[in-house]
């Protein structure tokens, strides 16, 4: 191992052990075929010397994974930020939130034109290959890697980690060998998919990385010639994938769910259909990091995780949710005036309610009611408003209603004004109508009740049940 | 109404309403190739319950998920028995 305490990607890539032999051997596997990592001893996918990037903030919007898997591997110790920018984030944010990160370089396979507004003066055409090229020597820099929140209403926030903080609980948890062929459903520009990319990179294997232009079918069959030995991803990921005729098509050794709460009966159906494969469910959040990975087949986690003093992650319960202490907490949300990211105490409050059951603790939903449906999380206050601009709506309540397939769907009750004549039918339909028209498929209530009247709490607010 | 044919009316309607091109179903054609994604199957099953008064995904002791249409109604079928 390398004598730098915070060896960058790279070196922490390249120096296990004999690298010459083994990173001829190790690669990533994308729809466009496969990049070798040992190629990048001599190379580079970025069109220019990696030393332009030097004490950089670089934006990496590429238009796939690979592209930015290869980015990431290059820039790590040189620039002096990384804003991993994953896909389907609102156009108009790209300029506030480049602001904020002080963007002056990107790596793009995109028109430059796009970026116009930002004012970067270095672009770099990404590449999914590998052209002879002299690697940049000098990767002591401490580059910030920024990660984009996906829980927030409007513009999302931007959470500094560092490889040391990405990386800590990848020495834990186990089911790390060379060789392993790991892969995830998920994109590896969010947390969880991230989680799995420096699993592999540092732990001495390969990636297949998932492509949002391929189906699930042709991504498994993928993964399976490509021998895939640990894969992870969302329940929602896991229950379209077994319903998928090529599921047979992979036989990992490994399989981990994370990212929403993992229930029995897709445990129970993981294990049934890979019964090779030691499953495992786990709980992440970008601010927070991985706190913890269950084993032993069961939903929820041990009520001991909780307070056991002299870990390397710290959980407690305080109002109900779940609070975490680690070195895998990100450091700060970017941008001046933004809210601390932790407690005074060092604790990140994750949000996520939790509930005690004999000796086990599980996760009941998200405070303020925040519905996750199959990953893609929704606030119930911007559907009731879009809901209550019908006239004949006296009162409206969205909430979750727990679903097999996406974890959860969104259902609304409403409450008709007493002058609204027409009829339930007729204002369901003409809801369902304004909500698609305002609102994306997933935000839009899977099933309308009209009631009489809502449940308020003594304070007045709407009683809105935990998930 | 049969177990089948409130299966097929609802997947109907849900392609529908998503504004999917619902493929035509034979007890052969993929769910995943059926034209609708997730949200429609979680829509699908949420219905399904509160007509049918039954969620086989999650009480079911069968350990393969329906993979085909007709896998789908089985599924339903099973349970309801």
């Amino acid at each position: 191992m390398p004598q730098n305490d915070h060896p960058s990607l790279w070196e922490a890539i390249s120096a296990g052990g004999d690298a010459s032999r083994e990173l001829p051997q190790r690669w990533l596997n994308d729809v466009a075929g496969r990049v070798i990592l040992g190629g990048l001893a001599g190379g580079s996918s970025l069109g220019q010397p990696q030393r332009r990037f030097a004490g950089r903030s670089v934006l990496i919007a590429t238009s796939d994974q690979l592209r930015a898997a290869l980015a990431l591997i290059e820039l790590d110790g040189v620039a002096r930020r990384m804003v991993l920018y994953p896909p389907g984030v609102p156009t108009e944010y790209l300029a506030p939130l480049a602001r904020i990160a002080e963007i002056d370089a990107i790596v793009s396979d995109r028109p430059p034109a796009e970026f116009g507004d930002i004012g970067a003066d270095i672009f770099a055409t990404a590449n999914a290959a590998v052209a002879p090229a002299a690697p940049e020597q000098n990767r002591d820099r401490k580059t910030e890697w920024i990660l984009l929140t996906s829980g927030t209403t409007g513009i999302p926030k931007l959470v500094v980690h560092s490889l040391a903080s990405l990386a800590g609980a990848t020495k834990h948890g186990g089911a790390i060998g060379n060789r392993a062929v790991w892969s995830t459903f998920y994109d590896i520009r969010r947390y969880g998919g991230l989680q799995i990319f420096l699993r592999a990179m540092l732990g001495g294997g390969s990636i297949v990385l998932s492509n949002a232009a391929e189906s699930t079918a042709d991504f498994l069959s993928r993964a399976g010639a490509a021998g895939v030995t640990h894969i992870s991803g969302t329940p929602s990921h896991w229950r379209r994938a077994l319903m998928s005729p090529q599921a047979h098509r992979i036989a990992p050794q490994y399989a981990r769910l994370s990212g929403e709460i993992a229930d029995q009966p897709i445990l129970d159906h993981l294990q049934a259909f890979f019964p090779q494969a030691s499953v495992a469910h786990a709980f992440a959040s970008t601010e927070a990091g991985v706190a913890f990975d269950v084993t032993d087949g069961r939903a929820g986690f041990p009520a001991d995780y909780i307070g056991r003093p002299g870990l390397p992650v710290e959980l407690k319960i305080e109002d109900g949710s779940l609070r975490i202490r680690s070195n895998r907490v990100a450091t700060r949300y970017l941008g001046a005036g933004s809210a601390p990211l932790a407690e005074a105490d060092g604790f990140v409050d994750t949000g996520d309610m939790l509930e005690q059951r004999g000796d086990r603790y599980f996760f009941v939903g998200r405070r303020g009611g925040i519905i996750n449906v199959g990953g893609q999380k929704v606030h119930p206050e911007e559907v009731e408003a879009v809901i209550n601009h019908h006239p004949g709506v006296q009162s409206s309540l969205v909430r979750a209603r727990k679903n097999p397939i996406t974890g959860a769907i969104v259902v609304a009750d409403i409450v008709p004004k007493p002058e609204f004549s027409a009829g339930p039918e007729i204002l369901k339909r003409e809801i369902l109508d304004i909500c698609r028209e305002a609102l994306p498929a997933h935000k839009v209530p899977a099933v309308i009740r009209v009631v009489a009247s809502l449940d308020v709490t003594a304070a007045g607010k709407l009683h809105r049940a935990r998930a | 109404m049969s177990v089948r044919s409130t299966i097929s009316s609802q997947f109907a309607q849900v392609a529908k309403e998503q504004g999917k091109n619902l493929a035509n179903l034979t007890d052969q054609t993929p769910l995943l190739d059926s034209g609708l994604d997730s949200l429609c199957f979680a829509i699908i099953v949420a219905r399904l319950e509160d007509e049918l008064g039954y969620d086989p995904f999650s009480t079911s002791d069968d350990t393969d998920f329906p993979v085909t249409f007709g896998d789908f109604v089985k599924f339903y079928e099973n349970a309801a028995k």
